[in-house]
């Protein structure tokens, strides 16, 4: 009976896919196109049944994508395929059932609106908003649909395919307020940033104060905004990766193995098992350098300033680890498409050893300086309190989601790079309060060192990048030596990665969350579209919320165990 | 392999012991650089932080044995280039062998990401990168540094070199073969400075 109504497209095997089987049946004839791409399913469904799949794909008991992670816009301008001009893409990840979903719907260029789906993901507020400013998209129902990126005198949506580029647009009046004030009131309206010591970046909050309590908050982003998704549609797919250092900068090297990973799931190949096991190596001591920074400059702004130096000697450390790979230390450009830039130096595992000695020796310093510490305690216990529920709406992600008691790790659920081959244990709160954040991360950092210690007692040997002349450059002992390589080199630099034609989300766990990397791609040299699902994005999102109700100095005792980094939430 | 969910444990019945830890690490670290100068910090610039023979720093053009650029102009660098910061003007020379040589060649070093992307894109170890990194100049015009200054930085061995084509090549065999005809034929002997 169901069946009479499904579009002709849909093929036995797609209908096994809970997702695709439950929307077809509610939607019938709305339901447009279901696709399996390189295991990812993708459902496209009508305009006006936005609204209806949204909420099935939430609340099916089959189904229960609550988690929010990613919604935007695309613009197909020239692509003749596309239904219409706009899509908008929504990415839900299902905690049960261990599963992604991809949503698109078109949206004609003559009429571009859209149903909001606040009312069931509040995460979704600032990606609405997001998508209208970049691409124009309204969103009906939006309560505040305003310029988020860019700035109020920009005109026009950048990330438009005829957006007309090398424009100036100057903003002479900053946004004054972003709350309403009541008329009459006696409360106290202040600024934390765009640049307050305490606010970790370029960012604003505005509150109202009731004496010490904060009444209402607003937040205003994109100071650093630099549309790094524009500029990755003119680069090619090797181009992007110096790019990505500069997302969540205090572990850049984790982004470019997302972005590897990413391109690599698009392109069907595979890194050599020496390259996947030095990116967890390298991903890992990352991740113990974002939490050092995290933890460390969270207490500096309460006041206790040992923690930080203490443990910034062991960050030197990995930094100086990072640089003896690759050359640089920050923005450090490792990765390739299919592996490595070089393989690692000869003292890699004795190196590594000795760092990782040397860290966990100031991490235990931290430890003992921090956790049973009455002052800390007094601070961090029972503030910032974000629920289960919210949290999974506003699309939380890592250390703070699992903060709030969310039982879920890309590395446990989704292993990428070999993560599989590890025994970690994934830490959870049960409060999620700031302490509980803060114990996650710490924990974390054990089971980090956990991972590097197994993965440097079975390092493989072998190559570290792909033997593929369409992904990665010849060994240069050949392009010097044969014309074939020449070629083939010559071929590479110029045509770049020229990949199949399609749409991959590549998700990898960063220091701070989920990290994806959204490609849609024509099978040219260019990302016909990037998106990047910054988790601190979400995090922050929640931060005016949170604030309500507390006390103002409490605002910055929860900022700091948000882990925002300006560089991936402006992008 | 085996992956488990834990628990936090919120009960650490705090204390204020590790305030008088804090207080005890900053005068024993006090008394350490006092006395013992073993501080973390260095007195830069009298002193500089060592850096591996990797180190992104300052290009380097490297030079046939006659002097001249053993660069071809060849545009690979300037194509894959991130940060399109190179700029190529290429003429002809009078060898067969060789035919193209650059008679402009500049990097804007104030749009330079230090990525390493035209060591890898060069077909000729015709650019590397040296470890030098204390980049100053009073002028926008200053830092934007051409062909002969990009050459003669391989005279200054006070840096070294940095990031260039790998020495741990898996093929490294044929490579040398390959370095030792183009020698033999060409006359190009691969002047890299000293590691
Ligand atoms: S290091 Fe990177 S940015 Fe600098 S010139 Fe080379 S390719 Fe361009
Ligand atoms: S430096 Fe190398 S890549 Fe650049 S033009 Fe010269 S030979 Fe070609």
């Amino acid at each position: 009976m169901a069946s009479a109504t499904l579009p002709a497209a849909l093929s036995p095997a797609l209908l096994e896919q809970p997702a695709v089987r439950v929307l077809s049946e509610a939607l019938g004839e709305n339901l447009l196109a279901a696709t399996d791409f390189r295991g990812e399913i993708a459902i496209t469904v009508e305009r006006k049944a936005w609204y209806k799949a949204v909420s099935l794909l939430r609340d099916h008991p089959e189904l229960e994508f609550k988690l929010f992670l990613d919604l935007c816009g695309v613009d197909f301008f020239d692509r003749e395929d596309q239904p219409e001009r706009f899509a908008v893409v929504l990415h839900l990840y299902s905690v049960s059932k261990k599963r992604h979903v991809r949503l698109r719907t078109p949206v004609p260029e003559s009429d571009p609106k859209v149903q909001t789906i606040i009312p069931l993901f509040k995460g979704a507020n600032w990606f609405e908003r997001e998508a209208w400013d970049m691409y124009g998209i309204v969103f009906d129902g939006h309560p505040n649909l305003i310029r988020l990126l860019t700035h109020d005198a920009f005109v026009g949506h950048p990330l438009r395919k005829d957006y007309p580029q090398g424009q100036r647009h100057v903003l002479k009046e900053p946004r004054k307020w972003l709350l309403q004030v009541p008329p009459e009131s006696e409360h106290m309206i202040v600024n934390l940033g765009p640049s307050h010591p305490a606010m970790h970046g370029c960012f604003r909050v505005q509150t109202l104060l009731d004496g010490e309590i904060v009444r209402d908050a607003e937040a205003e982003i994109g100071y650093m905004h630099r549309n790094f998704e524009k500029m990755a549609e003119a680069r090619t797919y090797w181009q992007v990766i110096p790019y990505t250092d500069r997302l969540n900068y205090c572990s850049s090297f984790m982004n470019g193995h997302g972005w590897a990973l990413a391109v690599e799931k698009l392109l069907g190949v595979q890194a050599p098992a020496r390259a996947e096991a030095v990116r967890v190596i390298l991903s890992e001591f990352s991740r113990i350098m974002d939490h050092f920074v995290c933890i460390s400059t969270n207490v500096v702004d309460l006041g206790a300033i040992t923690p930080f130096f203490v443990v910034f000697r062991g960050r030197e450390k990995i930094y100086e680890l990072l640089e003896s790979c690759c050359g640089a230390r920050l923005t450090v450009s490792y990765v390739r498409i299919g592996g490595l830039a070089q393989d690692v130096p000869d003292d890699f595992v004795p190196r590594c050893r000795e760092t990782l000695e040397f860290v966990m020796d100031a991490f235990k310093q931290m430890d003992e300086l921090l956790t049973r510490n009455i002052i800390f305690n007094n601070r961090f216990r029972d503030i910032g309190v974000l629920s289960k529920e919210d949290a999974l709406s506003y699309g939380w992600a890592g250390p703070c989601l699992r903060g709030s008691g969310v039982e879920t790790d890309v590395r446990r659920d989704a292993p990428y790079s070999g993560y599989d081959q590890y025994d970690f244990d994934v830490p959870v709160g049960t409060t999620g309060d700031c302490y509980d954040r803060y114990l996650v991360r710490i924990e974390e950092i054990r089971q980090s060192a956990r991972i590097i210690r197994q993965a440097l007692d079975k390092l493989p040997a072998g190559p570290v990048i792909v033997d593929d002349r369409k992904v990665a450059l010849p060994p240069k002992s050949e392009v010097y030596g044969n014309i074939e390589s020449l070629m083939n080199h010559f071929k590479l630099v110029y045509d770049g990665i020229l990949p199949p034609a399609g749409e991959v989300y590549g998700a990898t766990e960063g220091a701070n969350g989920e990290l994806g990397y959204y490609i849609v791609s024509d099978g040219g040299k260019h990302p016909y579209r990037l998106k990047v699902r910054p988790p601190c994005y979400n995090n922050y999102q929640a931060y005016p919320e949170m604030l309500k109700g507390g006390q103002i100095a409490d605002a910055i005792a929860i900022i700091g165990g948000l882990n925002v980094i300006a560089g991936e939430l402006d992008r | 392999m085996a992956t488990r969910i834990v628990t936090v444990d919120r009960n650490t019945r705090p204390g204020v012991g590790p305030i008088l830890l804090g207080m005890w690490i900053t005068l024993r670290n006090m008394l350490q650089t006092l006395f013992q100068r073993k501080g973390a910090t260095i007195q830069y610039p009298e002193e500089n932080r060592p850096v591996s023979t990797r180190y992104r720093g300052i290009h380097i053009l490297t030079v046939r044995q006659d002097g001249s650029p053993k660069c071809v102009a060849c545009y690979m660098c300037a194509t894959v280039c991130p940060a399109e910061c190179i700029y190529i003007e290429a003429g002809e020379r009078p060898e067969k062998s060789i035919e193209k040589y650059p008679t402009r060649f500049e990097i804007d070093l104030l749009r330079c990401v230090y990525c390493g992307f035209c060591v890898d894109a060069c077909p000729e170890e015709a650019i590397i990168m040296s470890r030098e990194n204390n980049l100053v100049g009073t002028t926008r015009a200053e830092l934007v540094i051409d062909r002969d200054r990009l050459m003669s930085r391989a005279e200054t061995a006070e840096h070294g070199a940095g990031y260039r084509p790998d020495e741990h090549d898996v093929r490294r065999p044929v490579r040398l073969a390959a370095l030792d005809r183009l020698s033999k034929e060409h006359g190009i002997v691969p002047g890299m400075p000293k590691r």
